[in-house]
């Protein structure tokens, strides 16, 4: 074209970045790549093919890890990691802020290299990934140098196995290694197969910036590798990724100690009221649905809009979508790159092909004839029960359906079996901090949308995972209390002494708590409760799965509970102490005749100031306001978790219970309870101080039984958020195998003794909650 | 369509001979295109539209990164920038020699081998902007060419001096032979909420530019809010504004792109409801030939190609052409160039 002929038609044109640069850095790694193992490359081995999926063109060949090389770089892990905690919180940040400049330094390097191995834009992986990473490095240099004084009482997990997904390739690593590093452990990544290059990279710049050997290692393959370092000798998993994989992993590490994140797939909604900027939110929905092809874990993919402005925004999106420009993404003047993977596109295509009763819209984009390119889609006029809007498309694809108020997006918006992001669009500022907390998910952004920093924590409720990345609360994920437990044993109940009851007393046989109300045990069956002496001190139902039913049921219906004042809570909670002090010697006699320990009225008292503890915080455990880089807030809002199953520790039958329900209560969450299987009698004596301690129906519900038969039922329920267990009875293994259906949040004791008569209130506060970032940029 | 805008030429070749087509392609007023007749006034409609200020700001600012023309596509989209171009002179020492060299710039932007070099015939501004005393020395140094001699007006910048003469103004300067009249709005009228006596002055000013055609300076820098910008913006267009403009020039703050994006936003509104075209031109603070090219792609990219011509859109300014023509020489010649090499206004 000649410049008259540009001159009238006022093209764009190409505006190729140069690959150049990035093509001379692998032709200098003899474009074959090893593994980076304590702190060498290994020899390339067998492997495969890293290609640029808008070509199709091989890249480089990369090496498939074998069991052996896991095996090498999680020795060399284990072994340098005493060293890199004992350099302190000041030697690690040094080094997170040297590989902060380096990042920095070679970053239009790292961000060619991005996009030719993924086929994301070249503005995003330069503009939105690598500054990104840069942050995230500074950001946790500060967090190293602040540990010692900040994370006090915390310390270094170990050696942490960490696998990563294709979509924010370098991104994800940042995520992952910065905070580990900080807090002083070392690592073991594997970065997806189609996307390996910038590790690789990285692990050039770990050697550049004399980071010890071993503390960073990195090894290739597919997911049979990353099977390898989930079962290897490792203390925690963190894993991105689909939540099927996710669930596998959930179940492979159950009971094995070893901690672990998740942070899984999404089906996020982006809603947006009649009072929007309309234009605003179309722009916005272009950087949540067509940012990076679509293949992002929280993009906001089910687009639901209030009816009265339905038709002029779909209007309005139909007539942005054609102004997209899909093309080469190492163009400067493209939206929308590559698809990662021919497998990924046939996917999308499948799925978008099993549309039926809607509208298929597709931005009129000529699609490159080689590579792999998807247009942008929109799919209008489903309804929730059909499988698109359920679905993660992890494309380009974004469906949509309508509202007619608040309370019904709300509802849509919670349909939906993941939990990870949310976006609102309104003008209105009651609306938008009203909705917010409402939504389902870790991140809320208000009027914006695929905000992340390194500083405000990001990750999901539901089936989109669990452990937050980012912020403090990132750092949890990879600290671990530093005391040493000791094996718990477990605590059988007492037998009896055959001797015959003795005759007068006036039977009290203990029912359920279920509802506020006390409840004959569904199954009819009850058993006896016997003293150290072999004495019968009295009956307890034998719950059922029924029960458990019923009892989740009930603490379902108390939802009101978690909308109640931090205030009001903290009144209740003192209600129950003045309830509970005022028994406090029938409760240690029946401690005492229980356990036969004489620790009775020393439980009773504790029990007490755990109460008293609880009630301080529930007012008192706050959020946060981070100082994220934009002009607005990014708020880390505590929200309950919701219901929680607890398995009350036996060998404090009442503190052990108090301990977990008060701060819980605080929070706002519900529980349903299994009282201490050997001795529940001071779990069914509550009952009464229960009930008379102004606590709604619901909000407490207790069982007794058999651990292993309700902690089962429970932790199978669908409908329970979480599940924690502190019973003697070793089902820590069961129970986080068998969490993996919903994902709940578990909170097991390993076989591990939780020392009860220090007040650790903090350690539940923390379980009890979870933390919701919501972004709110502001500015008038 | 009346004489007058077929006289300010269209961007379609219908009539010119071959050394004449690219003078007509730069300074066409509203070629081709109905003007804006004007609505009553719907204060619904425009009361009710939504201005996100910290989204509207993150678009602008990724803007730049999501879009870019490089080496040809460059040189041209800077050539249609000097199209664009209002050349401006607003000083209270503008004196008729100053105005007529001005003018000769107007006429021959770009050194002539430049343009030569770039394969494009014969280019000019797309228009000469100075003070109501100033007309005859511009229409007289412009005569013989299409560019057109805006006038700006009603008491500019302030728009505080007596309506009617503030009216009277307007026609004064028409008799004088401007055919682009630049209005200032009473800002007071937003501030105070005061709509129907903003449209009824926008309607006024309308009715006295006849066949001139006129621009609604909304000096954004002085509305407060974007909302007040889209709202303002909305209202002038329903009294019949050819174009909205931003800024005097003479504001704390002038043309910045989320101003712009509220405005064009508002074309567009404008345009779907109504099918009219109205311009847009930004004023004041734009000088380098990248922020001219970003302004280029904001309104291709929210208005679409039909904008991107000089009858749809103007940039106000004086020192803006002068960094296109350095860059042009580079694109030239790959060196950098110097201001001197350029003959000045």
């Amino acid at each position: 074209m000649t410049i008259k002929e540009i001159f009238d038609s006022m093209d764009y044109g190409l505006a190729p970045e140069s690959a150049a640069d990035a093509f001379a850095w692998l032709v200098d790694q003899g474009s074959r790549f090893g593994l980076f193992i304590d702190g060498t490359f290994t020899q390339p081995g067998k492997g495969f093919e890293s290609r640029n999926p808008a070509t199709g063109e091989v890249l480089a060949e990369l090496t498939q890890a074998t069991q052996k090389d896991v095996e090498a770089a999680v020795k060399a892990a284990r072994a340098a990691q005493p060293g890199w905690a004992e350099i302190g919180g000041t030697g690690r940040a040094m080094f997170l802020y040297a590989i902060a400049r380096l990042l920095q330094k070679h970053s239009r390097l790292f961000a060619v290299l991005e996009t030719l191995d993924n086929g994301k834009p070249i503005r995003e992986s330069r503009d939105i990934d690598i500054p990104l990473v840069q942050r995230h490095f500074y950001h946790h240099a500060g967090h190293a140098q602040l540990m010692d004084t900040e994370m006090a009482g915390r310390e270094a997990l170990g050696v942490c196995g960490q696998i990563i997904p294709w979509n924010f390739p370098l991104l994800m690593l940042a995520w992952k290694v910065a905070p580990a590093l900080a807090m002083g452990n070392t690592v073991v990544l594997k970065p997806a197969e189609y996307t390996s290059l910038t590790a690789l990279l990285f692990a050039d710049i770990c050697r550049q910036a004399g980071l010890p050997k071993g503390v960073v290692n990195i090894v290739t393959g597919d997911g049979a590798v990353g099977e390898m370092i989930v079962n290897a000798k490792v203390d925690k998993i963190a894993f991105t990724g689909s939540t099927d994989v996710g669930r596998k992993i959930r179940q492979a590490t159950a009971g094995s100690g070893k901690a672990l994140t998740l942070e899984l797939g999404g089906k996020s909604p982006y809603i947006v009221f009649d009072d929007a900027d309309l234009d605003s939110a179309i722009e916005g929905l272009v950087d949540a649905i067509w940012f990076n092809q679509g293949q992002v874990c929280c993009a906001g993919s089910r687009l639901l809009v209030q009816e009265s402005v339905s038709e002029r925004f779909h209007t309005k999106l139909r007539a942005r979508m054609k102004t997209l420009r899909l093309g080469d993404p190492l163009d400067k003047c493209v939206d929308v790159g590559a698809i990662i993977d021919p497998v990924q596109h046939a996917q999308i295509t499948k799925m978008v092909a099993s549309a039926r009763n809607c509208t298929v819209h597709q931005s009129p984009v000529a699609l490159p004839t080689q590579g792999c390119f998807y247009p942008p889609t929109l799919i209008e006029g489903l309804s929730p029960a059909d499988p698109l809007m359920q679905e993660e498309i992890f494309g380009p694809v974004l469906v949509s359906t309508t509202f007619r108020t608040p309370a019904e997006a709300v509802e849509l918006a919670n349909n939906t079996r993941y939990g990870l992001a949310a976006t609102l669009w309104t003008e209105n500022v009651n609306l938008a901090l009203d909705i917010a907390p409402k939504l389902a998910a870790g991140v809320v952004w208000v009027n914006g949308t695929n905000m992340f920093d390194a500083a405000a924590p990001f990750g999901g409720v539901r089936e989109s995972g669990f452990g937050r990345e980012g912020g403090v609360e990132g750092l949890m994920a990879y600290t671990r209390a530093s005391e040493k437990p000791e094996p718990l044993a477990p605590v059988p109940a007492f037998e009896s002494n055959d001797a015959p009851v003795a005759p007068g007393g006036l039977d009290r046989t203990a029912k359920m708590f279920v509802g506020g109300k006390q409840a004959r045990p569904d199954g009819g069956y009850s058993k006896p409760v016997y003293g150290p002496d072999g004495n019968l001190l009295g009956h307890v139902g034998i719950g059922n799965r029924k029960d458990v039913r019923n009892a989740v049921e009930a603490a379902h219906a108390a939802k009101g509970w978690s909308k109640t004042t931090g205030h009001l809570r903290a009144q209740i909670l003192y209600y129950l102490a003045e309830n509970l002090a005022a028994r406090a010697d029938e409760f240690a006699m029946r401690i005492d005749a229980m356990t036969g320990k004489g620790t009775g009225a020393a439980e009773v008292e504790a029990s007490l100031q755990r109460l008293f503890s609880a009630a301080a915080w529930a007012d008192k455990y706050d959020g946060l306001a981070h100082g994220v880089p934009i002009r607005g807030v990014a708020l880390g809002m505590k929200e309950p978790v919701g219901t929680i199953g607890i398995l009350c520790a036996d060998e404090a039958p009442l503190l052990g219970l108090i301990s977990a329900v008060a701060p819980a209560l605080a929070m706002g969450n519900r529980v349903v309870l299994a009282a201490s299987q050997a001795f529940p009698l001071a779990a069914t004596d509550l009952y009464q101080v229960l009930e008379t301690s102004d606590l709604p129906a619901g909000v407490v519900n207790i069982l007794t039984g058999s651990h292993k038969e309700l902690g089962e039922t429970l932790v199978k329920h669908l409908n329970l958020d979480a599940v924690w267990s502190f019973s003697s009875t070793d089902l820590s293994k069961m129970i986080e195998e068998a969490s993996a259906g919903n994902l709940k949040r578990t909170w097991v004791n390993n076989g591990q003794a939780f020392d009860w008569s220090r007040d650790q209130s903090k350690r539940f506060l923390q379980a009890a909650t979870e933390v919701k970032t919501v972004w709110i940029p502001y500015g008038e | 369509m009346d004489s007058q805008i077929a006289d300010n030429g269209a961007p379609t070749p219908v009539k010119a001979p071959a050394d004449q087509a690219a003078a007509s392609v730069a300074n066409a007023s509203h070629g081709g295109l109905p003007r804006n007749p004007g609505m009553p006034l719907d204060l619904d409609w425009a009361l009710g539209i939504e201005a996100n200020t910290s989204a509207i700001e993150r678009r602008c600012a990724s803007l730049p990164g999501r879009r870019t023309v490089k080496k040809d596509h460059q040189a041209a989209w800077l050539l249609k920038a000097v199209t664009c171009i209002d050349l401006t002179t607003l000083a209270g020492d503008d004196t008729d020699a100053r105005v007529q060299r001005l003018c000769a710039k107007a006429r021959q932007p770009v050194r002539a081998d430049i343009l030569s070099d770039l394969g494009m015939s014969k280019i000019t501004t797309g228009a000469v902007c100075v003070y109501h005393d100033m007309i005859p020395a511009a229409v007289r140094a412009l005569h013989g060419t299409d560019i057109p001699v805006a006038a700006v007006s009603t008491g500019f910048p302030a728009g505080l001096s007596p309506f009617h003469l503030r009216v009277e103004e307007i026609r004064e300067s028409v008799k004088a032979g401007a055919r682009e009249i630049d209005i200032v709005i009473s800002r007071r009228h937003v501030l105070t909420g005061n709509w129907q006596a903003l449209y009824d002055e926008m309607k006024a000013f309308r009715e006295a530019c006849g066949e001139a055609h006129v621009k609604a300076i909304l000096a954004t820098g002085e509305l407060g809010t974007l909302r007040n910008v889209a709202r303002a913006s909305m209202i002038c267009m329903m009294a019949g504004a050819d174009f909205i403009k931003t800024s005097t020039g003479k504001e704390g703050v002038n043309a910045t792109l989320p101003v712009s994006l509220v405005m064009i936003r508002a074309i567009r509104d404008y345009y779907e409801r109504t099918g009219v075209h109205v311009g847009y031109k930004p004023a004041g603070g734009i000088s380098k030939a990248k922020d001219a090219l970003v302004y280029l792609s904001l309104m291709k990219e929210e208005l679409g190609n039909r904008w991107v011509q000089p009858d749809l859109f103007r940039f106000g300014a004086s020192s803006l052409l002068g960094d296109i023509e350095r860059q042009l020489e580079h694109h030239v010649t790959g060196a950098y160039s110097a201001g001197y090499r350029h003959p000045m206004a």
